[in-house]
């Protein structure tokens, strides 16, 4: 599991140039300093977590149960309350701030959000089928999935069969990205390479847990 | 104004010369060679220009021993230690793809008279 992670917003996407004067194609993430609500231990909760929040929120804008968790805290109302999933929480403490200095340029990370929503798309957009050919006499079946199954024996469709349906709009979990830049300062963060989720979309970053966080690359 | 100008502010040049489709450059490109750098002239015209900011790129096509040859740069690129602008081009449109297509006398790009306000 992670050792360490924090939450940002995705900006855009634009490119850099490395040392080398190449140009490479990178995401910006907004990471504001993140406050942490609440602390979650294995004694207590069972597994080891950190409730967090960024930015600010109207008073008014929250609920009655919202208030009273964050007064409990004792932690100013932030955007939304995110949870972190790390490997040992024992070293933080309520009211907590992290910034983007967490991470440094040439770590590995994992990016976490939820992509941009596709709404009802086919089998060709959502799996990568093929469709069907142009000729042949085809009629108004292009873009089809052709046959979903066999005839009397089964005499149905197996569940699971990929056919058309919503696409998107899920959580993606894009692994191994490298950290190009983390700047405290300005309150940024750039990933080399694409990032899921809309303009604006909230990304958990986690320090890779399947890559090799850049130790052996040669 | 886009929400990434302010990582894209760093990588911009200030010393990039007003050039346009149809102008005639002399990019200077440094060239690493083991351990010693000189600069490498590509010389030819432009015929397109696209994008914005950090990521605007141009394309410059020349003829080299009967064969056309086109370079496209970042225009903000640190591999440009300079970008001379050789002739002004009076040119119809944006993208001069049709030199593509045309050799000698038909590809020549006329000049522009009046000196550009």
């Amino acid at each position: 599991m992670a050792t360490k992670a924090i939450v940002g917003e995705k900006v855009g996407m634009t490119q850099v140039f490395d040392d080398q004067n190449r140009a490479v194609a990178v995401t910006v993430l907004k990471v504001a300093p993140v406050r942490v609500v609440r602390v979650k231990r294995p004694e207590r909760e069972g597994y080891s977590a950190l409730q967090v929040t960024w930015g600010v929120r109207r008073a008014g804008a929250l609920s009655k149960p919202e208030q009273g968790h964050f007064e409990a805290a004792g932690v100013e109302p932030g955007r939304r309350l995110v949870e972190l999933r790390i490997e040992d929480s024992s070293g933080y403490e309520v009211g907590q701030q992290l910034t983007a200095d967490l991470l440094a340029a040439g770590e590995r990370v994992d990016a976490i959000a939820v992509s941009k929503g596709k709404g009802f798309t086919g089998a060709m957009k959502r799996h990568n089928f093929k469709g069907q050919g142009a000729a042949h006499g085809n009629h108004k079946k292009h873009r089809s999935p052709g046959s979903v199954g066999a005839c009397a024996t089964p005499a149905r469709v197996f569940p699971g069969t990929r056919m058309a349906g919503r696409m998107g709009g899920r959580q993606v979990t894009t692994l191994n990205l490298e950290v190009v830049d983390a700047d405290a300062e300005r309150q940024l963060i750039l990933l080399k390479g694409a990032v899921p989720g809309p303009r604006g979309a909230v990304v958990v970053l986690r320090d890779t847990v399947k890559g090799t966080n850049g130790a052996v690359r040669s | 104004m886009n929400p990434t100008d302010i990582v894209d502010r760093e990588s911009l040049r200030d010393d990039v010369p007003d050039f346009a489709p149809g102008d005639t450059l002399k990019v200077h490109v440094r060239v690493v060679e083991g351990n010693r750098q000189r600069d490498q002239v590509f010389q030819g015209a432009v015929i397109r220009r696209q994008g914005s900011g950090a990521r605007e790129t141009f394309t410059v096509r020349k003829v080299s021993f009967g064969v056309g040859v086109e370079r496209t740069f970042p225009v903000h690129s640190p591999v440009l230690s300079k970008i001379e602008v050789v002739t002004r081009g009076d040119v119809r449109r944006a993208k001069l793809y049709y030199l593509r297509g045309r050799v000698g006398k038909a590809a020549k790009i006329k000049e522009k008279r009046a000196a550009r306000s």
